[in-house]
């Protein structure tokens, strides 16, 4: 089905507001890691590399973690829609890759190195974070990116900073003593990385398992749902029309009647028939055509919210409807409702057997009571234009 | 004899207009999907086809973006959904008009000479339609004469809504119709052309019930 007219373009603002974590092939100097948990974190992706280069150098964990986020992370798909020529990803930059590596290997030699007390370490932490920093900032480019969120969140950005850094030092601070503590926790570290690479593809097929179950539960809900809708309305209205096969007019009235319950349960019209008039006065005709099994064609322009005034006014035209589908003997029943600025007019035409208005006794509530003094009642006009044989035309008019 | 090709991918719906229309009117091929139909119209170049709205592999406006201006066919739309997109979107994809599938026999064997005769057929819901996307707006049209509809044509359309046939119009507002049909086919060729953007913002916002 064509959609016309369809414009999308806030796509671009949730994607920048909600970046799922996945490794960036874009950019990365290992298995992009840490440049997918900076996007993740709207941090720059300085800081995540200085945090698992501190990880690494004081123990294992930071491989460990690495090696954990590289597993369990999926790799970044392509961009729906971008161009082919615009994903190729940037070629790894060696020299960075170089510089961190060393980086590493410094820190972790001092620290490695026996009777480094905790004081003496804290400067080179701070020393390499700063190297870090300001070697990062030779890349002009890369500055810039790096200090533009900075400068949007830097409260978040520094008190993430305080958080690993202390963190990191922490770990490093306890494991620094006493060498078999140490060898211990390494020990463990290597079990649990062990553990955790054999356990993870498992677990996480599991939970992509139980993702798509839980997918699968809401469709079939769905289906139940629709199943149910159809069989209580549908099917039963088949029935119906079967058992009333010799009655035309019945069969017509079934059918038409379903159609229309059908028809707004499908497109869930926003409206409501106790707010708003064109709600309304639809459904009044919907009423008129179940009881008296004569279609009823509506057609509705403009809108506008329902008071005491319109609702006199759907009385009128309902009962016009009513007139139409007993007395005149008509297949069909036209209605056309109008708002337009302050004025709503209503006309319900038959191309029946019509009547001559001066015939009608005064006793007859109908036309006099229902239509013309309830519309007068409440401010509007009721015209009736008919004669016999021409069909009648209800036309009426009030000002909102 | 007017020859027509029906486009609808129900065979039960297919035999059932063909069985209703009245003398005078050949049906000379059928389709029931959107490439069958562009084969269908191409050899046989009827007078008019009748073009379901919803079709399988891209609906009546694809048969219409396919065949612009390589058959001299007019197209009458032919639907059960009144989702006003959808119908302005067929109209304005060149069919001279849309009818419901709920029209009786003799209307639509009306309609069908119409439309053959390069006049345009408005139901009543088709004329709401229309009534309601031009009076969408107090913005100044960018084109006043194709964004604007005449005071005479809103008349006309209004009492198409109100389910006037052609020769009541003319009665009912004291000219020919001839006229009726002039203003009719012009208000089409407004509806076709216009590029008003509330016209299909209007009818993508909304979907009449």
């Amino acid at each position: 089905m064509p959609t016309t007219g369809r414009t999308c373009d806030d796509r671009g603002v949730n994607e920048v507001a909600t970046t799922r974590l996945e490794r960036r092939t874009d950019g990365r100097l290992v298995a992009g890691v840490a440049s997918g948990l900076a996007a993740h974190l709207g941090v720059d992706v300085i800081i995540v590399r200085a945090a698992f280069v501190l990880l690494m150098t004081s123990v294992w964990l930071g491989v460990a973690a690495y090696a954990a986020f590289w597993v369990l992370v999926p790799r970044q798909v392509a961009a729906e829609g971008a161009a082919p020529a615009a994903r190729l990803p940037t070629p790894r930059d060696w020299g960075q890759l170089l510089a961190y590596t060393a980086v590493t290997a410094a820190l972790a030699v001092l620290t490695w190195s026996a009777g480094i007390a905790q004081a003496a370490l804290w400067p080179f932490v701070i020393g390499g974070i700063g190297a870090a920093i300001l070697w990062q900032q030779a890349d002009r480019e890369q500055r810039q990116r790096w200090v533009l969120p900075l400068r949007h969140m830097w409260l978040r950005s520094v008190f993430g900073l305080v958080l690993v850094v202390g963190g990191i030092g922490g770990f490093v601070v306890r494991n620094v003593d006493p060498s078999q503590a140490r060898s211990v926790v390494i020990a463990m570290l290597v079990i649990l990385t062990g553990v955790a690479v054999i356990a993870t593809p498992w677990v996480v097929r599991l939970w992509q398992d139980l993702d798509a179950e839980r997918g699968e539960r809401i469709r079939s809900q769905e289906r139940a749902e629709l199943a149910a809708h159809i069989h209580d309305s549908v099917l039963h209205t088949l029935t119906l029309i079967q058992r009333n096969a010799h009655d035309p007019r019945e069969v017509q009235r079934l059918a038409r009647s379903q159609e229309r319950t059908l028809r707004e349960w499908l497109y869930q019209p926003r409206n409501d028939p106790d707010q708003t008039f064109a709600a309304a006065i639809r459904r009044a005709a919907g009423e008129v055509e179940d009881d008296h099994g004569v279609p009823i064609e509506i057609v509705v322009v403009g809108d506008s919210p329902l008071d005491e005034r319109l609702g006199a006014a759907i009385q009128a035209a309902r009962e016009a409807m009513v007139n139409a589908a007993k007395y005149s003997g008509a297949p069909s029943v036209s209605v056309y409702a109008e708002v337009e600025g302050d004025r709503v007019e209503i006309f319900v035409r038959d191309r029946g057997r019509g009547f001559d208005l001066e015939q009608v006794p005064a006793d007859r509530m109908g036309v006099r009571g229902s239509i013309i003094g309830r519309m007068e009642r409440n401010g509007g006009t009721a015209k009736v234009r008919t004669a016999p044989g021409e069909g009648t035309e209800v036309r009426l008019e009030i000002k909102k | 004899m007017t020859r027509i090709v029906l486009v609808d991918d129900h065979q039960m719906f297919r035999t059932g207009v063909k069985a209703e229309l009245g003398d005078g009117i050949e049906v000379v091929g059928e389709a029931g999907d959107v490439d069958e139909a562009v084969a269908v119209i191409k050899r046989t170049e009827p007078d008019v086809v009748l073009l379901d709205v919803h079709l399988p592999g891209g609906g009546g406006i694809e048969v219409l973006r396919r065949l612009q201006g390589t058959v001299r066919s007019r197209f009458l739309a032919l639907s059960v959904s009144d989702a006003a997109e959808d119908v302005i979107g067929v109209v304005r994809g060149g069919a001279r008009g849309y009818v419901t599938k709920t029209i009786s026999g003799p209307e639509l064997t009306d309609a069908i000479g119409r439309v053959a005769e390069g006049d345009a057929v408005f139901s009543p819901r088709l004329a709401g339609f229309v009534l309601d996307a031009f009076a969408a707006t107090d913005a100044p049209p960018v084109d006043p004469e194709l964004d604007q509809i005449t005071q005479r044509e809103r008349e006309v359309l209004r009492l198409i809504a109100r389910g006037y046939a052609y020769k009541e119009i003319a009665k009912e507002l004291f000219i020919s119709v001839k006229t009726v049909e002039t203003h009719v086919s012009s208000v089409l060729r407004k509806l076709q052309l216009s590029n008003r953007h509330e016209l299909s913002r209007w009818a993508a916002a909304r979907r009449l019930v």
